[in-house]
């Protein structure tokens, strides 16, 4: 536990009236609300810290309470009465958004005023419970075919369907697998986003797949046929004589499946590269002369 | 859509404490849609979230009807723009490994 300068954090100084003390609270909290800051965590944090500095400031015999005893806090004697004093029912204001429970509170908080219940601070009122977020890793590859699989958020298993052809960064919603809901009410929603990294050979755009396959110069030149994996087996293709480097052929429907489209994929780009042959031996350069020769 | 997903608007501003001006004036702004059932104004659950938070932003933040729009209108923007840098970042790594 560490000592929070409560006047820091809302930026105000020791001598701040309850009217600055208002101001200071209204324009940091407009800046860190969670609802105006969605997916920052770090504003979670600073609003958490601004709610807890109002909720000491803001009241007068807390405040007293808090200059008086603040900074001496580990003294446990000097804190014998702010002990005594657990029943603390807090401002009539409403605190938070609703969204918080007593671990919001820090220990330091908790030490010198008690619990930070939000039945006792607030009315009682049903509140929807709070929204989790996880992050789940998955390779290309695990999202090329719908599956299911196991998680575990918060010490409860979830069995999820992972639709296939799901994108980097996504988020879906599933609905009731949040935080408890407060009073009664609903529970609130698991919001899980997906970070897909790709160690394939494949590089992926929306549904579309692009890779570059080596190609020898003879059959570039004299055409013939090249096997192709995709992620959906081997593919054979054929190379039309006199392929030029870096030509783009497309594999119509081979590409990733497309989210919540059964049956339809992208396409699959490939760009051949020419291979030139090197370490000639003596035959080899003596014909390529009478090639060049020819031409 | 059935009647019972449809929630009575002095039930909410009962519950959570708001005047009904403050509904009319949302659904004015068009953040909301109300709908009269039965002779009764009523909103569908599936906005419950969004007017929470309206709720929310109004009481915390002492924002009133203009103001949410105008926050919902950024946070929409926002929404917009993550996903656009989302989708550019998900095609830069189309090149990023091109210059390792």
């Amino acid at each position: 536990m560490t000592y929070i300068d409560y006047y820091k954090v809302l930026g105000i100084n020791k001598k701040a009236t309850e009217n600055d003390i208002k101001k200071a609270y209204r324009k940091m909290a407009r800046k860190y609300h969670p609802d105006l800051n969605p997916d920052d965590k770090e504003a979670e944090r600073k609003f958490k810290e601004i709610n807890e500095a109002n909720e000491v400031l803001s009241n007068p015999e807390n405040r007293k309470k808090y200059d008086k005893y603040g900074k001496d806090w580990k003294h446990a004697e000097e804190f014998e009465k702010a002990q005594q004093q657990r029943q603390y029912h807090g401002s009539t204001r409403q605190r938070g958004s609703g969204q918080y429970s007593e671990e919001d509170f820090s220990d330091f908080f908790s030490s010198m005023f008690g619990g930070g219940s939000a039945k006792s601070r607030g009315r009682n009122v049903q509140f929807r419970g709070q929204d989790y977020n996880a992050e789940l890793q998955l390779e290309l590859k695990d999202v090329y075919r719908t599956h299911k699989r196991t998680l575990t958020v918060n010490g409860k298993n979830i069995r999820l369907t992972i639709p296939a052809g799901v994108r980097n960064g996504q988020v879906i919603k599933i609905k009731g697998h949040g935080g408890e809901g407060i009073n009664g009410g609903p529970r609130g929603d698991l919001h899980i986003k997906f970070s897909i990294s790709n160690h394939s050979k494949f590089k992926r755009d929306k549904d579309n797949l692009y890779t570059t396959i080596d190609l020898d110069l003879y059959k570039a030149l004299l055409g013939g046929e090249v096997v192709i994996d995709t992620f959906d087996g081997k593919v054979k293709l054929k190379v039309k004589p006199e392929t030029k480097n870096l030509t783009k052929v497309k594999l119509k429907g081979k590409g990733f499946p497309v989210y919540k489209k059964e049956g339809h994929f992208g396409d699959l780009y490939i760009t051949y590269q020419i291979k030139i042959p090197t370490k000639l031996s003596d035959k080899e350069k003596e014909l390529f002369e009478e090639l060049a020769k020819l031409r | 859509m059935e009647q019972k997903d449809f929630i009575p608007i002095v039930q909410l501003c009962e519950h959570y404490r708001v005047e009904i001006s403050f509904f009319n004036d949302l659904h004015d702004m068009g953040l909301i849609n109300i709908t009269t059932l039965e002779k009764t104004s009523c909103l569908h659950q599936e906005k419950i979230r969004d007017v929470e938070k309206m709720i929310r932003i109004h009481q915390e933040l002492n924002i009133n009807t203009e103001g949410i729009d105008a926050v919902f209108n950024l946070l929409q923007k926002i929404d917009v723009l993550q996903n656009e840098l989302n989708m550019l970042h998900n095609r830069l790594r189309l090149y990023e490994n091109d210059y390792k």
